[in-house]
């Protein structure tokens, strides 16, 4: 074979007998792949855009997105309007990255057997909300959304809302100390039509105060989840002028 | 190839050709494995090359480099919310004759134009279908607890102007001003009448819907109706469209009428809720939206008084 070692060997001999060079050069090459695709999201503006409006969720809302999150919604609902003219049509205007900046993690979801709830919000009525949660065929015949009847029945536990509410705020969503002490009485009040709800609403604009399942008397995890479904997407005035101008400015996406 | 070629090739230094295949190999070799040089069809090669060049002139022209405060624009400035903003306008130059003259006529002067009222009907269809039949049904008939907007059973009125109110401000919208509003009290829950006396109550509303003869305790009912529901539902049980008190005399019933039904009514109340559109849709939208429910069947003109001889009137003139 010695005739065959004399042949000029290809350049990349080197790296196919040296296994430490093959996987330092593999670990280059793939975070190449990351610094350009990853790394940049975190700085450049548009995807840290600011939008007024946005807010954190009332503690009821909060806790009913752990029920959306607890019952796997994700899984067929959406929660992100892309810039396509059969969507926005239906659904609304398309979805900003600020819209759900409180959240976490985010419920964008990427299965859409069920229609996008980006901007459900005060689409429905509470009592739609109760009957399709309940009994969705009652209402749309043609769905295959299993039924939530549970809801209703099971008592809202959270038995410490203010320790989850203190965790987000480390996590950079801004809650005021005042949030935070007052929680678990936010917690109740804004599902009691009569409770006096009128600093809750002040802490958190666009917040609504009401009993959501149709029973007073209880305070339900129905309640939380129809609290977070209705505000679903009505944070942003995304129709307001200023809005419409800073998005007919962008350039880059 | 054959074996004096293969030697051939030996004796000039290039590598050695396999004689089963005949192909080169590549000239290495490890513990006996060599391998051989089947290098990839020349077509697909320079596609690939191809390819690469494509991509480079895509990053030129569009976004797709991220820079320290922003991605590049690309030299073509392409957007996806720009591109919708395109589609959008396109669509929307397309409707604009139309919802012009949507927007500068009256509701009331619709019927007058049948070219502008078909397309708001046909409009409204779609709308319809995008907004309301969640609840009301793709066939806008309605189910439990949500009115048929195909019939003449009218809660708060069937004209053209009525419906467009009930779109923009809802019914019992929490948060609209302008909203229709009425709450019927829980008469049993709240103790206003006595369980047995709700049964008389349901005797006699089931009796003058006609779904029961007259008895002891319809007759009993007719006194505690008299006492308790006429201010809403009228003395005569013909409801009245100011408090959206609906007809108790007609079959069409919108949480049912059967006895159970009648007797979860009268305990417990209900109080639908339609959303109020008037900050969703646009004016014009509304517009087609109560041309085309309007259309439906049940649609009332506007001479029409409120009253029952009016509805027989009314949908044979639409």
């Amino acid at each position: 074979m010695a005739t065959q070692e004399k042949q000029p060997f290809h350049w990349h001999g080197a790296i196919e007998k040296n296994i430490t060079l093959l996987g330092v050069l593999s670990l280059l090459v793939v975070l190449v792949g990351g610094i350009v695709e990853i790394a940049p999201l975190f700085w450049i503006d548009n995807t840290i855009e600011k939008v007024k409006g946005v807010r954190p969720y009332t503690p009821l809302e909060q806790a009913g997105r752990d029920i959306y999150v607890r019952e796997g919604c994700y899984l067929c609902h959406s929660q992100m309007i892309r810039p396509f003219r059969d969507e926005t049509e239906r659904y609304g205007h398309y979805s900003l990255a600020a819209e759900s900046m409180y959240d976490h993690p985010f419920q964008w979801g990427s299965e859409r057997t069920g229609p996008d709830l980006a901007r459900v919000g005060g689409k429905y009525s509470d009592a739609w909300h109760v009957q399709h949660l309940t009994a969705p065929r009652s209402v749309v015949p043609e769905s295959i959304m299993p039924n939530y009847a549970f809801l209703a029945k099971n008592e809202l536990k959270k038995p410490d809302i203010a320790a989850e509410v203190k965790a987000l705020s480390i996590t950079g969503v801004p809650y005021t100390k005042d949030d935070i002490a007052k929680a678990k009485d936010d917690l109740i009040n804004q599902a009691n039509p009569d409770a006096d709800n009128t600093d809750l609403l002040k802490r958190y604009p666009k917040a609504q105060a009401r009993d959501f399942d149709g029973n007073p008397k209880k305070l339900t995890e129905m309640d939380a989840l129809i609290a977070y479904l209705q505000v679903l997407g009505t944070f942003v005035d995304t129709e307001s002028a200023a809005a419409q101008e800073a998005l007919a400015k962008e350039k880059g996406r | 190839m054959s074996a004096p070629e293969n030697e051939h090739a030996k004796e000039h230094g290039g590598p050695r050709v396999d004689e089963p295949t005949g192909t080169a190999t590549m000239g290495h070799e490890w513990d006996g494995i060599e391998e051989l040089n089947t290098p990839l069809p020349t077509w697909w090669l320079y596609t690939f090359y191809a390819c690469i060049v494509f991509a480079i002139g895509y990053c030129v022209v569009y976004p797709a480099i991220p820079g320290i405060k922003e991605g590049s624009h690309g030299t073509f400035g392409w957007t996806s919310r720009g591109q919708l903003a395109s589609e959008m306008d396109a669509a929307k130059a397309a409707r604009a004759p139309v919802l012009a003259a949507l927007d500068a006529t009256p509701i009331e002067d619709l019927p007058k134009n049948p070219e502008l009222l078909a397309k708001a009907v046909a409009g409204g269809k779609a709308a319809f279908k995008v907004n309301c039949v969640p609840c009301h049904g793709s066939g806008a008939a309605g189910s439990i607890g949500y009115p048929n907007l195909n019939d003449d059973d009218w809660l708060w009125g069937g004209t053209l102007t009525d419906i467009q109110t009930t779109l923009e401000h809802g019914i019992r919208q929490p948060g609209d001003d302008a909203t229709r509003t009425s709450m019927m009290p829980s008469f049993g829950r709240d103790g206003i009448l006595k369980p047995a006396d709700v049964q008389d109550v349901v005797s006699y509303v089931r009796q003058i819907s006609g779904q029961e003869p007259g008895n002891a305790s319809a007759q009993r009912g007719a006194a505690l109706f008299a006492a308790n529901c006429v201010a809403c539902h009228g003395a005569d049980g013909k409801g009245n469209r100011m408090f959206g008190a609906p007809n108790l005399t007609d079959k069409v019933w919108l949480y049912g009428g059967s006895r159970t039904a009648i007797t979860e009514t009268v305990t417990n109340a209900h109080a639908g809720v339609m959303p109020a559109w008037g900050n969703r849709l646009s004016p014009a939208t509304i517009k087609m939206l109560a041309a085309y429910v309007h259309s439906l069947g049940g649609g009332e003109a506007f001479a029409a008084p409120a009253a029952p001889a009016a509805e027989t009137a009314a949908s044979t003139g639409q």
